[in-house]
């Protein structure tokens, strides 16, 4: 049984794509046969975050219209072992997602032995939203320090809680908070929302908090997920966060400002 | 508690007011949400029959529905013009 993980948000720009391509690596770095699927259909960028651009031939909508088999559209990722990359299709409309079609794409993943699959959802709570959630069993709900990010985030908890495959069916979909670009200095001046804060308003169960960085961008500039930067605190933040999704009791970093030490201070001052 | 929280408290910073308007919000779009669905339709068709009777615009008539325990109480809001 493969389990289903949509990364999903309401907002744009939060981090959705950015999760997906540290997760889908950080489980396969940890030997999980692994699928990375990009339901952006029309607005593709994860095989720009996973550098696998310019190997795209088939897409996620020829398969589920059968212009293509699973096996040729799936790209087999460069830096790690079992882990593949279902690339969304950069021109066709989005209500090529059927229901039925993307059913028999995770079960026929199911069956290929893939034990995770990462659904990368678009903004929004249109139809690619929906199709990216719909066959979740675990959500990881993205979410960034602001208002609009965290009302936006408790809407489409609504959402899994009543649209839902699992919902429908009187089950729950295991929900998780990923709180990223989290700057615990402006935390501490006031002028952000604490991950407590956050947490206490969404009452949602926290998987991790990654925190403002500029590897990030670094990342995606060269095309390699920011997991693979053992030096990023994001990375390690990430990696955290995936050992966490595998039941590892992992404890919390870079929530609190880190408070430089008076030797550090002066060590700096002289150096 | 430090001196300079102390200080600091004495002005609510952004993150607070953020907070704040967080819970207020989230709250009434959960409330929302519990809704049934025929509620849009049956707050138009209220607005259309009072409209017959008083000029009154879409935002002055607000139809609830509260959940009391076991027993449910439909609310309506209607702000009549002044004369
Ligand atoms: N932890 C972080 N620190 C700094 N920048 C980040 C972080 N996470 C994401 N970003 C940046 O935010 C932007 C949007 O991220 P992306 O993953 O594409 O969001 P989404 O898929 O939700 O639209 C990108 O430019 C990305 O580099
Ligand atoms: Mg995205």
């Amino acid at each position: 049984m493969a389990r289903i993980i949509v990364v999903t948000s309401g907002k744009g720009g939060v981090g959705k794509t950015t999760t997906s391509a540290a997760i889908s690596s950080g489980l396969a770095l940890r030997g999980h046969k692994t699928a990375v699927i990009d339901f952006d259909i029309g607005l593709r960028n994860l095989d720009i975050v996973m550098n696998c651009e310019r190997r795209v031939v088939y897409d996620f909508v020829n398969v589920i219209n059968g212009d293509a088999n699973l096996r040729q559209a799936l790209i087999k990722d460069k830096r790690v072992e079992n882990l593949y990359i279902l690339p969304a299709s950069q021109t066709r409309d989005k209500d090529a997602l059927t229901v039925e079609g993307v059913e028999k794409v995770l079960t026929d993943l199911a069956a290929d032995g893939f034990e995770y699959i990462i659904c990368d959802s678009p903004a929004g709570i249109e139809h690619g939203a929906f199709m990216a959630l719909y066959f979740a069993d675990t959500a990881i709900v993205v979410a960034n320090p602001e208002v609009s990010s965290v009302r936006d985030s408790d809407r489409i908890l609504g959402i899994l809680q009543s649209k839902s495959r699992r919902a429908e069916n009187g089950e729950r979909v295991e929900e998780c908070l990923l709180l990223t670009r989290y700057n615990p200095e402006r935390v501490a001046k006031g002028e952000m929302l604490a991950v407590a804060d956050v947490e206490e308003i969404l009452a949602t169960k926290l998987l991790g908090v990654i925190p403002e960085s500029e590897t990030v961008l670094k990342a995606s500039n060269q095309g390699v997920p920011v997991i693979h930067d053992a030096t990023s605190t994001a990375g390690q933040a990430y990696t955290d966060a995936v050992a966490r999704l595998l039941g590892d009791d992992v404890e919390h970093r870079f929530i609190n400002m880190e408070h430089k030490g008076l030797f550090k201070r002066l060590f700096r001052r002289s150096a | 508690m430090s001196i300079f929280d102390y200080f600091r408290n004495n002005k609510k910073d952004s993150a607070s007011v953020a907070k704040e308007r967080l819970q207020i919000i989230v709250a009434h779009e959960r409330n929302q949400r519990n809704q049934p669905d025929y509620l849009p339709k049956l707050q138009q068709e209220l607005l259309e029959v009072i409209r017959k009777y008083v000029d009154v615009d879409q935002d002055q008539v607000e139809v609830a529905l509260d959940n009391n325990g076991n027993c449910s109480v439909l609310e309506l809001n209607i702000t009549l013009p002044d004369r």
